[in-house]
């Protein structure tokens, strides 16, 4: 297990940040992430805090104290110290449906234009990556997700739309990923997935955790009505094709 | 019910928030003054959480099916109950057929309807607070309708609170944020010396302020963010997150409100100035 030099920040009278260095690396969001466990386990349980990870921090919020940040943060870092692997949580690789019809698929030509790849190779450049989900939020259940291969990297749009649609499939320099619902945005949207990520109505509204992995796959435009209803009706469309510790 | 007649500007249900799901992206939301939430439900010996009706600004017609009890607070929206005025942060008997109404706005900007045992729209994720697309409405429209008790029996022992003027507030409270160390004395120095005006982009997401503060250049990795947190474009404008905010954001968090400075703002508008102060 690797050991970082973390730093501990105030945040307001009911949150402490704790940070990691500033870089996307699979091996600290590890870190991150089973420091997160352990703290759950030891005085941070979870009716009281809720703990919120992205990239390079963990932000422990707890609306019902006024936290004593000199105390909190000394016991943090000697946490930190006795941290252990506890029984690992499993990370999951997703694999995900996305309809690159032209349709769905509207800046495809631009990110074409841009990459100088044809649309073919674009399309075999993103269902052939894995991505590493380093956090959620924005909206619920939009995934930062990271690994995206150089050969796709695009700006983001300079005029952002007023509407991007539901489920849109976008890239933006290092980043892809899925619009939860219908929004403004600035990102090149290149498909659509048809499997919600967040359902309200679920007792687990998001499936996906941060560190989970995602892989997309191709689905015709035929494949993506179908599943639409499918959704529609509650029949699960997940593919959890592997685990790993 | 209290069925809807005429939905005014923006009126939505709300009770002190959903928590335990922003590692999902999901917005606290809740009451934007929850002081004032928290009054009205007290005056009727409600619980805390139960949910009221926040009023932005120019207020529904509303019509009571059912008896029950109300009370009013946050900003006054010169309410009429049966076509007469009614005073704010007081508590009325209301009777089947009852209509209540609201008039020109005096100060403040959302007020707070609350009715015995509280609003009944249905929990989503443990909170009847609207969050579209979590909740399926995102603010009431003519013709809706929102459930509550019938209640009979109830004696209010408070009828009437006295409250201060709610527009003499304008200092808000604030801590030093994650990321303050990145700006210049000079900036620093704007933030605490000046005053800011509301812009015309404030809603229960965020609150945006006139002023710049001058450019910075500092690119952070996407971190969380609370109500309250103070962010800087690169620009060098102030967004203020508010009850409905993201959950995690991208540009540096300068300063913390406190959570009387979070309802303070909240009763803020285009054109208002407000200053920032350490404690």
């Amino acid at each position: 297990m690797n050991s970082y030099p973390i730093q501990i920040k105030p945040f307001g009278v009911h949150a402490i940040l704790i940070e990691w260095p500033n870089e996307i690396e699979r091996s600290i969001l590890d870190d991150i992430l089973i420091f997160k466990d352990f703290l759950f386990l030891n005085s941070f349980n979870d009716k009281e805090w809720e703990i919120v990870p992205a990239y390079n921090s963990l932000t422990l919020i707890n609306i019902h104290k006024n936290i004593d940040h000199k105390a909190t943060s000394n016991q943090l870092e000697n946490l930190y110290r006795e941290r252990k692997e506890g029984a690992k949580k499993q990370t999951h690789l997703w694999r995900l449906p996305v309809c690159y019809d032209p349709e769905f698929g509207i800046d495809l030509e631009e990110v074409s234009k841009h990459t100088g790849k044809s649309i073919e190779q674009i399309i075999t450049l993103h269902t052939t990556s894995t991505f590493i989900v380093y956090g959620i939020g924005f909206l619920p259940g939009f995934m930062y997700l990271g690994g995206v291969p150089k050969d796709l990297e695009t700006p983001r749009k300079a005029t952002p739309r007023l509407n991007v649609k539901k489920g849109a499939v976008g890239l933006a320099r290092k980043q892809t990923g899925i619009y939860p619902q219908d929004c403004p945005g600035g990102w090149n949207i290149i498909g659509n997935c048809p499997i919600p990520i967040f359902n309200a109505e679920k007792e687990n509204p998001c499936f996906v955790s941060v560190g989970d992995s995602i892989q997309f796959y191709s689905i015709t435009r035929a494949q993506f009505d179908l599943h639409v209803i499918q959704a529609e009706v509650g029949i699960d469309l997940l593919k959890k094709e592997s685990t790993r510790a | 019910m209290l069925k809807v007649i005429k939905s005014g500007f923006f009126t939505t249900v709300q009770d002190q928030g959903r928590f335990g799901f922003r590692h999902m992206g999901v917005p606290v939301s809740g009451a934007m003054d929850q002081a004032a939430a928290l009054l009205a439900n007290a005056m009727l010996e409600n619980d805390e959480n139960d949910a009221v009706l926040e009023i932005t600004m120019s207020g529904p017609l509303l019509e009571f099916e059912e008896e029950t009890w109300i009370a009013l607070s946050g900003a006054n929206l010169s309410p009429q109950l049966n076509g007469k005025d009614i005073d704010n942060h007081s508590v009325h008997k209301v009777n089947a057929g009852d209509k209540l109404a609201f008039g020109k706005h005096i100060d403040g900007l959302r007020g707070y309807l609350a009715v015995k045992n509280g609003f009944q729209t249905p929990l989503v994720l443990n909170s009847r607070s609207f969050y579209s697309p979590i909740t399926e409405i995102n603010h009431l429209d003519s013709r809706m309708e929102v459930p509550y008790d019938e209640v009979a029996d109830f004696e209010p022992k408070i009828t009437h609170i006295k409250r201060e003027d709610i527009d003499k507030f304008k200092t808000l409270n604030v801590s030093l944020g994650p990321e303050y160390e990145i700006l210049s004395d000079a900036q620093k120095e704007l933030i605490f010396n000046g005053s800011f005006t509301i812009a015309k982009e404030n809603n229960r997401m965020a609150y945006q302020l006139e002023e710049s503060i001058g450019e910075h250049t500092h690119i952070m990795l996407t971190s969380a963010t609370l109500p309250g947190t103070v962010q800087v474009t690169p620009g060098g404008k102030l967004i203020i997150l508010m009850r409905d905010g993201q959950t995690t954001g991208g540009y540096p968090r300068i300063l913390q409100l406190s959570e009387k400075a979070i309802d303070i703002l909240a009763q803020k508008t285009f054109g208002d100035s407000i200053s920032f102060k350490l404690p």
